[in-house]
């Protein structure tokens, strides 16, 4: 009880410049939160546009990305042939800008794609879709931004396009999207004959790794991966993720250097009570654990105050009506349990230098200290 | 000139300083000069004389707190800078009571008596007891959930003596215990100290300028630049 009083002893007589600390890495660990919640949520929905009703994506081997990636057409009508698929559906992504969108995210698919038959239809008929050309079905924040309905004629990039349907998906990506025949994407980004991935349904999941070796026998240029392998393996996810990381540590770093300021200025302040206790039989250990335990307290308050503003900022992103459906932000247990604990690390590392300083703190001479 | 003064042979030896030698700033100024001191069980020894002379240096190498230049110190017969159960020393085997009390202002009266025992790992009842006891005895027992600074300096110091007695020492440094007092104030707490060093059966060895409170001590030791002129015992 003496020792944990001992501890926030100091944090009570400094309470500003406590406070400033505990601030400072509350603010770092909500930034933490929130860019890692976010980007996290943004890599799920990626995944989910994969994934959508299928097993396994194949794209071409060796691309950094998979807009650059080029599936035969071809391949998705021979691998759909094969016993163990139920469907191979070919999808080409592409991006376009129109006046006053600079990215607007087109899906060249089939009709029978589980995104145009699954989806929730507001308005238009799915059978209607790719009777036409220049037939477009919009995502309903599609719609919305480009303030199209159902029957219109709306511009996108250099093209003029026929609104067929509205569609009502939960991925944000999806609902601010452009679904094309696939046949009329492949000429409208020039890659005729081409996909950007086939995704596959398979008719058993234990036939996955079956699956994958015969594609990389069929296919040497091409490559197969479960959806979950994907997500898991793909570069550009994992590029922003430690992009995302590197970026919230950096925070996380600058509220480490607070702490490490707060404690030298407590055990400079606190010389003299530091030789006190030592003549009193406090080990160094002893008194590396009041310094450490001082930021560790320090740690997890600011922590605990970042995890309840980054809730609140994630929450309140979510109300925003323009990034709705864009912001997944739900709260991953292992990723506040990761915040919580480099925050942990943050402040015992912001201790050491302190620590080391007043656990060789001479008492005989720090006794003369005024 | 070298003295060694020494209690009645009788008395087991528990401080023993051996022709040391100890100066400060790079060896500019050379505050102990060749000092010989032994110390028996159960006495009260006071070390008088003139500010500089290096009272309070012989206590901090009898504590541990500081290294000899040359020259050996012993307590309890085990040589002091060759221990290697150093925070033992200080935890249980000698108190130390300061001219300033110096107490951690912060904490009450009782959390600052408890801090040796919180070093020393004691059992927090046992500590409590130990604590109750000492309060009792030295008039504290309605203050204890006092903070430092609601006390008098009479009382800090009394608080002080608590502390430094708190693990049951067998020896007490006191570094001027009553400089900081009135004569008054100073008196009192004096007797107090007297009073249970004799009733635990406490060695003292005590640093002060005022000659009538060492006089009252069983040998008084004079040191002047840095050496022992003289002494004398009590009666």
């Amino acid at each position: 009880m003496i020792f944990l009083k001992l501890i926030v002893t100091n944090l009570r007589r400094h309470r500003i410049r406590s406070l400033i600390s505990v601030a400072g890495i509350a603010f770092s660990v909500a930034a933490m939160l929130t860019v890692v919640t976010i980007l996290q949520g943004a890599i799920g929905m990626f995944s989910s546009i994969l994934s959508n009703d299928s097993q396994a994506i194949v794209f071409e081997r060796d691309v950094s990305d998979l807009f650059f990636s080029n599936v035969p057409t071809d391949a998705a009508a021979q691998i759909s042939n094969w016993p163990m698929v139920e469907h191979a559906n070919p999808v080409l992504f592409g991006i376009v800008s129109s006046a006053g969108h600079p990215i607007i995210t087109c899906f060249g698919v089939t009709p029978t794609d589980a995104r145009i038959v699954k989806a929730a239809w507001l308005k238009g008929d799915r059978n209607s879709f790719a009777q036409h050309a220049d037939d477009v079905v919009l995502g309903e924040r599609a719609a919305q931004f480009l303030t199209a309905g159902l029957g219109d004629h709306v511009q996108i990039g250099h093209a003029t396009f026929h609104v067929v349907g509205i569609l009502k998906t939960a991925n944000g990506f999806e609902d601010g999207g452009v679904f094309m025949p696939l046949a009329s994407a492949q000429a409208f980004f020039h890659k005729e004959g081409t996909s950007s991935v086939i995704t596959i349904k398979l008719r058993s999941k234990g036939d996955v790794a079956a699956f994958k070796d015969r594609v990389n026998a069929k296919y040497p240029n091409l490559i197969a991966l479960e959806d979950t392998e994907f997500t898991r393996t793909y570069s550009q996810f994992r590029i922003l993720k430690a992009t995302a990381w590197a970026v919230a540590g950096c925070g996380l770093l600058l509220g480490g250097l607070g702490v490490a300021n707060t404690m030298i200025m407590s055990v400079f302040t606190r010389i003299r009570e530091v030789a006190i206790l030592r003549v009193n039989g406090f080990s160094r250990v002893q008194i590396g654990g009041v310094i450490f335990g001082e930021s560790a307290v320090v740690s997890l308050s600011g922590a605990a105050a970042g995890l309840l503003v980054g809730s609140c900022f994630l929450y309140a992103l979510k109300l925003i009506p323009a990034l709705d459906g864009y912001v997944d932000a739900t709260l991953h247990p292992p990723i506040m349990l990761v915040v919580l604990l480099l925050a942990l690390l943050t402040g015992v590392a912001g201790a050491l230098y302190p620590a080391f300083y007043a656990m060789r703190i001479r008492a005989v001479e720090a006794l003369r200290f005024e | 000139m070298k003295n060694t003064i020494q209690d009645d042979e009788n008395q087991r030896i528990v401080l023993r300083a051996v022709d040391i030698w100890k100066s400060y700033d790079q060896g500019t100024v050379t505050v102990l000069k060749g000092v010989d001191l032994e110390c028996s069980e159960g006495r009260s020894v006071a070390l008088c004389g003139p500010s500089g002379c290096g009272k309070s240096t012989l206590l901090h190498l009898f504590a541990g707190l500081d290294t000899p230049d040359r020259g050996k110190v012993w307590v309890n017969g085990a040589e002091v800078n060759r221990r290697r159960d150093l925070l033992k020393l200080l935890r249980h085997e000698i108190g130390f009571v300061f001219q300033l009390h110096n107490l951690i202002p912060d904490l009450t009266l009782a959390e600052n008596c408890l801090i040796p025992t919180v070093a020393a790992g004691t059992n927090h009842r046992t500590a409590k007891a130990r604590l109750m006891e000492l309060a009792e005895r030295t008039g504290l027992s309605d203050r204890l959930d006092h903070r430092i600074q609601k006390l008098s300096g009479g009382e800090r110091q009394r608080t002080a003596l608590c502390r430094a007695l708190m693990n049951r020492p067998k020896i007490l440094l006191a570094d001027e215990p009553t400089g900081s007092l009135d004569e008054q104030t100073s008196e009192a707490v004096f007797d107090l100290l007297l009073e249970l060093v004799a009733s635990e059966g406490t060695t003292l060895l005590m640093a002060t300028h005022d000659r009538s409170l060492a006089a009252r001590c069983d040998r008084l030791v004079e040191m002047r630049g840095g050496k022992i002129r003289e002494h004398a015992y009590a009666g």
